[in-house]
């Protein structure tokens, strides 16, 4: 299909022989994960189930206020009890730390004050966990309540006090606001302009398994970590300068993730006040939160409030879109600068967007922080933008589905806003799903009650830039081949459930010819392993995929010549399959595996190889053209069918065609693994799922249980076809695109949109509940508009807009010139 | 990991003895059955027994038997065995529904009859944390002098949750209760309980719930409806039984005799289940129509006040009573 | 407030049980839970917890063959009892059909509410052997996953299921 394309400039993408779209022996099969046998038996180690021996056991006080000065903390009382061995306050440990450079704005224990109920502030170790948590209970803490700042109007209007003292002004994080092309002129050309506010409610990632840590320092002044971090990197990285330790003598060891989903991204203070107890008491030190502690931690989905105005000719085509979004922050940072700009960033790779404006805004506010949940900041302006997309359909009398066929963003170009698209199947993904669906015979002719609503989405196969400045590669991978024949793969990539681990023995079984099961594969070491930046963004199939293809073709490569060499063969001549290295025009004539690595030691010495990958430089030049941009966007389109109970409201959700454009499957039973998991979760955000808070109580977490926040038990899942259209792109390695989040994007707006096809009422808040569903039908029917959601898009001082020029209108990726502005 | 604070247990090998030992230990012991009510609020230190009285061991507690027509239901089978058990999901339809809508599978396997009963009345400004407790200072029941749905309310406003109770005063069943004392006596149901969030039953500290006992099924019908936002996990924030007995009622002739007796019965709005009299006064002397339905459903619309306590918007689950009072008398025409 | 620990510690007391087939004599206090005596006094970790509070069904395990909570059960109350965990599924080197088809069609993802789900799965391939797609909606309602919308859980079902039955 797209082979032909040329590969991207720039990092060292896949090369060498195996280029997408020749036959492969390993990738491409249903294969089970190199891990399922220890998951099935009970046998994978998580975090809470490692043990040492004198461990001690830690708790952490957290504040029971949402905004207040610290006064006071008397730790006397609790170390005073028997059993406890240490205790820590904020003062122990000064220096900040946080995800990004930008908003280093966290202490392990809260200093000077507290910003959420939940804040860590003081912290207790002692010989069991029971004695920690009643110890905690015994601290003595005096707190002086400050005003609270409570959602996003607050923070857009109220200024002190401040939750912290950085940012752009008072309560606001951070303002974006950037413009690709004149927009006003697109809508001055438009046949119709429609403006819609759309508000998503936040949610959280809940994954089964709670955060737990055990640290452990040596008599050799070193420190161990081990940890459930999707991020062992970032989480080396934060010890290192909170605890002031040569990051050499620092080990983060990343432990299988039960669950992450983004959770487990950030460096967390729990992960630094062990390391600090540890050091602290010399003996290892154990950390399990609780489910409520784990709602704290928190780093979901933020609440986003947008505003969308978007011009199209009669044919459905977009002039120009003009994009608003409002983003409830929490407490602190976290990923919440590139979450801000995620929320305006991917609007133009699905439909051609000629002129666009993008205007963002992040709250500090005082909750649990909000970060990345599968999807990153875009499935709120995504479902904002296919939503409306529903609308102006509606409007124009188009087919939802052609609006949005006819109007695709073309492969191989680069987007208004500077975003380098290389393959791009949402085409067929949304054919597949329309044929296999019925669409055509099922959308408005369904009888009253049921509905189908249809939707797309596109998401990254890993971020352009690193999360910290640096040249250095995003993965690496080094092999090892000795003279059994055995290889091992050593990544600092983590596996959280999604086969990470796998992919790597795949992928180098795929190379040197031999079964996946013989490969042991090491990862997730800062000791053992290169640096990978960590299992988010959708980049570890793509990126460590990458730097495995690389590092298993230089190991051929010298395999292969030694064999050329013993059989007077030319190394081209050297095939590698079924555990055997042989010659291409006479295959009895060859050697095992294990023998033709022997003759390699012989020829080179110890045989080991890297390979290592860093994504190809982007077009865009301006300040935030870093959030955006991947080696290779995957696409996707669903069609929601679905129930709504009129006397009720209920949505029953039956069955779901979902069509994913995957570039190439390593292994399509975990890419089918992937995109049903993501429409699990996309149904949950659709539906049920809300994190919230009452602002009148002293802004206390409403639902902090798994009983009461909703995740959708076996009676909710529906049906679900999957269609993977496999469209390699170049970058990807076998022309793989990633899997684990894009698939979640388009279920919140095509169940929104299939309730309006169901039952004829707009529900332009998620989640989509029966109680918001009645309510509009209840307006309907007495005559007024039968909608549910906001009305009104908050004043915000944006600022002057960064004018960039798009590459139609001659840009080149540079911001213009404040002279070429006055002009 | 949440843990359980510190107690003594008991496994007394009678009703007596464990009825002695409640006696003995008073407002510091507890009764565990199958621990999926009170493990859970002890764990976040909601309640505090000193003493914990395991009584799921009792073979007295597991019999169902038949008394001359009425049947006695030991109040230690558990959820599951009572929706499985073939006599009663023949004659008491309402209850083996009620049994099997409870939370879940594994936790029908463990909780039981009695338990669910006697389940502790829940408000999500209660059934929290310590330390989220903390946050708002507490409440009037536990730790606190303040009701939080209200902050004017005399009395804590804490809701009725169980599923099996609603069916239980639909049926115009008794509960049999044991005390210190060696007296057994029979509670009607709809006696049973009370309308306070904290004192929630009228039985005395010291007894113990032993069975439920069932009217005779002489052609009367009855069902249970259950709201909740999944179809698992979930308590009810509405539950409506209804019991209907037709004049003469013998299988189809049914349809158009009119109704002898009525009850409808609103769980999970109340601190108590509710019986909604004006319900009845719709239905009895009429057959059973779509009309007398819509003025039942009208009536227990009225009477219900939802508390902002619970999932979903209070004025949702208001709205929700009609529907859901109609759907249960339909499944009874 | 209360002291958090309610009352000093009362006396251990000798629990008596099978846990996969082997006799286990363990001294515990009352308030442990049966998912702490498995996880912390035996070291049998494959039983994982998500939330304590009987809210999520990862810790399911078999109490005299029927699925309960180890979260809500005490260790003392299982005196006499016979438990089965994950780890006394395998038949020797040999993987249950369940744990066999599970890893076989990816239906453990993350893996930490696996043990639960293959749990309550085996209870129910005991009584039914061959169950409907309602029935394991029904039977496996209260065991929460995470990463899979459960259909590749009801796929190995089935296909463990056939297997154990002698489908080919």
């Amino acid at each position: 299909m797209s082979a032909k394309r040329s590969q991207n400039d720039g990092g060292a993408s896949s090369r060498g022989s195996h280029r997408a779209g020749e036959p492969t022996r390993v990738v491409g099969k249903p294969l089970r994960k190199v891990d399922a046998t220890d998951k099935v038996t009970g046998k994978t180690l998580f975090a809470d189930d490692l043990v040492r021996p004198r461990m001690l056991y830690c708790k952490l006080l957290r504040s029971h206020l949402p905004h207040a000065t610290i006064k006071n903390i008397d730790l006397g009382p609790a170390l005073a009890m028997e059993g406890v061995v240490a205790g820590l306050t904020g003062a122990e440990m000064p220096i900040q730390f946080g995800i990004l450079p930008v908003s280093q704005d966290e202490h392990a224990l809260a200093l000077d004050k507290a910003r959420f109920i939940g804040d860590p502030i003081a912290a207790i170790c002692a010989e069991d966990e029971e004695t920690a948590e009643a110890a905690i209970h015994a601290i003595k803490v005096e707190l002086e309540p400050l005003p609270t700042i409570t959602g996003i109007e607050d923070g857009i209007k109220i200024d002190e006090p401040r939750i912290h003292d950085y940012g752009t002004r008072g309560n606001v994080h951070k303002v974006v606001n950037l413009q690709f092309g004149d927009v006003e002129a697109g809508f001055a050309e438009a046949d119709h302009v429609r403006d819609d506010v759309i508000f998503f409610e936040g949610n959280t990632h809940l994954p089964m398994e709670q955060h737990a840590s055990l640290a452990e320092w040596s008599a050799d002044r070193k420190l161990t970590l081990w940890s459930s971090t999707q991020t062992p990197h970032y989480v080396h990285r934060a010890l290192a300068k909170v605890l002031e330790m040569p990051a050499a003598r620092v080990r983060v060891i990343a432990c299988p993730n039960g669950g992450g989903f983004g959770g487990k991204s950030d460096p967390f203070n729990h992960e630094i006040v062990v390391a600090k107890f540890a050091m602290m008491t010399g003996r290892p030190v154990k950390v399990t939160l609780t489910r409520e502690e784990v709602f704290y931690c928190h780093r979901g989905r933020h609440p986003v409030l947008m505003r969308i105005k978007t011009g199209v000719k009669k044919d459905g085509a977009i002039t120009g879109m003009h994009f608003q979004s409002a983003l409830d922050g929490g407490a602190y940072g976290s990923y919440g600068v590139a979450s801000t700009f995620y929320t305006g960033a991917l609007q133009t790779v699905t439909y051609k967007i000629p002129r666009y404006h993008f205007q963002g805004i992040r709250l500090f506010t005082n909750k649990a922080p909000c970060g990345p949940k599968r999807g990153h900041g875009t499935p709120q302006p995504r479902h904002a933008l296919e939503v409306q997309l529903d609308k102006i359909a509606e409007d124009l009398k188009m087919d939802p589905a052609e609006i949005r066929l006819k109007h695709l963003t073309p492969p191989d170009s680069v987007t208004a806003n500077y975003l380098k698209i290389g393959s791009m199947g949402l085409g067929e993904c949304i054919r597949k799903v329309v044929a296999g669906s019925d669409w055509k015979n099922k959308h408005r002719k369904l009888p009253y009650g049921r509905g189908v609503g249809i939707a797309c989405s596109s998401y990254l196969s890993g971020a352009g830039l690193p999360i910290y400045w640096n040249h250095m590669p995003h993965s690496g991978v080094q092999l090892k081949l000795d003279r059994s024949g055995g290889v091992a793969v050593f990544c600092g990539s983590t596996d959280i459930g999604q086969g990470s681990d796998s992919v790597l023995a795949y992928v180098v079984a795929e190379v040197l010819g031999i079964d996946p099961f013989d490969i042991r594969v090491v990862t997730a070491d800062t000791d053992l392993t290169p640096v990978d930046l960590g299992s988010y963004s959708s980049r570890v199939t793509l990126m460590t995929g990458n730097a495995a293809l690389q590092a298993a073709e230089r190991a051929r490569e010298l395999v292969a010549k030694a064999v050329a060499e013993k059989l007077e063969a030319k190394v081209n001549d050297i095939v590698f399959a079924d555990g055997r290295v042989f010659r291409a025009s006479n295959p009895d004539e060859g050697y095992s595996f294990a023998k033709a690595v022997q003759y390699a030691e012989a020829k080179f010495g110890t045989i080991g190889t890297v390979g290592s990958y860093t994504p190809p430089r982007s077009p865009g030049r301006f300040k935030g053209a870093g959030v955006g941009p991947s080696p290779a966007y995957s696409y996707s389109a669903a069609v929601v069918e679905l129930d709504v109970d009129p006397d009720t409201g209920a949505p029953q959700v039956h069955k779901i065609w979902i069509g994913h454009d995957i570039g190439k499957s390593i292994n399509p039973l975990l890419v089918e693994g992937q995109v049903e998991g993501s429409v699990y979760m996309g149904l949950g955000e659709a539906i049920m799922e809300e994190m919230v808070y009452r602002e009148n109580r002293n802004m206390v977490h409403k639902i902090p249980s798994m009983l009461e926040y909703k995740s959708p038990t076996t009676f909710e899942m529906c049906d679900v076809e999957t269609y993977l259209i496999e469209d390699p792109d170049p970058n990807g390695p076998f022309g793989a695109k990633e899997a684990g989040q894009g698939p979640l994007l388009p279920i919140m707006p095509a169940v929104a949109n299939a309730v309006y096809d169901a039952v004829g009422v707009r529900i332009d808040e998620i989640p989509v509940t029966a109680e918001k569903i009645r309510r509009a039908m209840r307006d309907k029917e007495r005559g007024r508009e039968g909608r549910f959601g906001p009305t009104k898009f908050p004043d915000v001082d944006w600022g002057d807009p960064l004018v960039v020029p798009p590459p139609w209108e001659g840009g080149d990726g540079k911001p213009l010139e404040e002279e070429a502005l006055k002009k | 990991m949440l843990r359980l604070p510190n107690f003594h247990y008991h496994v007394p090998a009678t009703v007596a003895e464990a009825v002695a030992l409640k006696a003995e230990h008073g407002p510091h012991a507890s009764y565990v059955a199958g621990g999926t009510d009170l493990y859970p609020n002890m764990k976040r230190r909601q309640q505090e027994p000193h003493h914990v009285i395991q009584i799921s061991q009792l073979r007295e507690l597991h019999e169902v038997r038949d008394e001359g027509g009425h049947v006695r239901v030991g109040a230690g089978l558990t959820l599951t065995a009572v929706h499985q058990h073939e006599r009663i999901a023949r004659d008491y339809h309402a209850l083996a529904e009620a049994a099997e809508s409870v939370a879940t599978p594994l936790l029908r396997n463990m909780g039981t009859l009695g338990g669910n009963l006697c389940l502790d009345t829940r408000c999500n400004y209660y059934d929290q944390s310590y330390e989220w407790r903390k946050g708002i200072n507490f409440c009037m029941k536990k730790d606190g002098d303040i009701c939080w749905v209200a902050k004017s309310s005399p009395k804590c406003l804490a809701v009725s949750s169980t599923d099996t109770a609603p069916v239980a005063v639909a049926l115009g069943a008794a509960i049999e209760v044991t005390s210190a004392k060696g007296e057994t006596r029979r509670i009607p149901a709809g006696d049973f309980f009370r309308n306070d969030g904290i004192d929630y039953m009228k039985k005395e500290h010291d007894e113990l719930v032993t069975s439920i006992h069932l009217p005779a099924p002489n052609g009367w019908r009855s069902s249970y409806m259950k709201l909740r936002r999944r179809g698992s996990f979930d308590f009810p924030v509405l539950g409506v039984a209804v019991f209907v007995k037709f004049a003469n009622a013998k299988g189809a002739a049914a349809k158009d005799a009119p109704v002898e007796e009525a009850r409808v019965v609103l769980g999970a709005v109340f601190s108590e289940p509710t019986i909604v009299h004006g319900a009845a006064d719709a239905l009895v002397g009429r057959p059973l129509t779509k009309e007398s339905i819509e003025d039942a459903a009208e009536a227990a619309f009225k009477i219900a006040k939802p508390m902002d306590n619970t999932d979903y918007l209070l004025s949702y689950r208001k709205e929700m009573v009609m529907p859901f009072t109609k759907r249960a008398l339909l499944k009874v025409m | 407030m209360s002291d958090h620990r309610v009352i000093p510690e009362p006396p251990k007391t000798v629990l008596h049980m099978k846990v996969n087939g082997v006799r286990i004599e363990e001294a515990i206090r009352p308030h442990k839970t049966l998912l702490e005596v498995l996880r912390e006094d035996l070291l049998l970790t494959g039983t994982k917890h998500g939330c304590e509070l009987g809210e999520c069904g990862t810790c399911a395990v078999l109490v005299d063959g029927e699925p309960v909570l180890s979260c809500l059960v005490l260790g003392v109350a299982c005196q006499g009892k016979s438990v089965e965990t994950v780890e006394g599924m395998a038949n020797g080197p040999e993987l249950h059909p369940l744990q066999e088809a599970f890893a076989e069609l990816g239906a453990a993802q993350c893996g930490y509410c696996t043990p639960g789900f293959l749990l309550t799965a085996k209870e129910l391939l005991d009584r039914d052997p061959d169950p409907s797609r309602e029935t394991m909606i029904a039977a496996l309602a209260g065991n929460l996953c995470r990463c899979t919308g459960y259909l590749k859980i009801y796929e190995a079902i089935e296909l463990a299921a056939a297997r154990m039955r002698g489908v080919k």
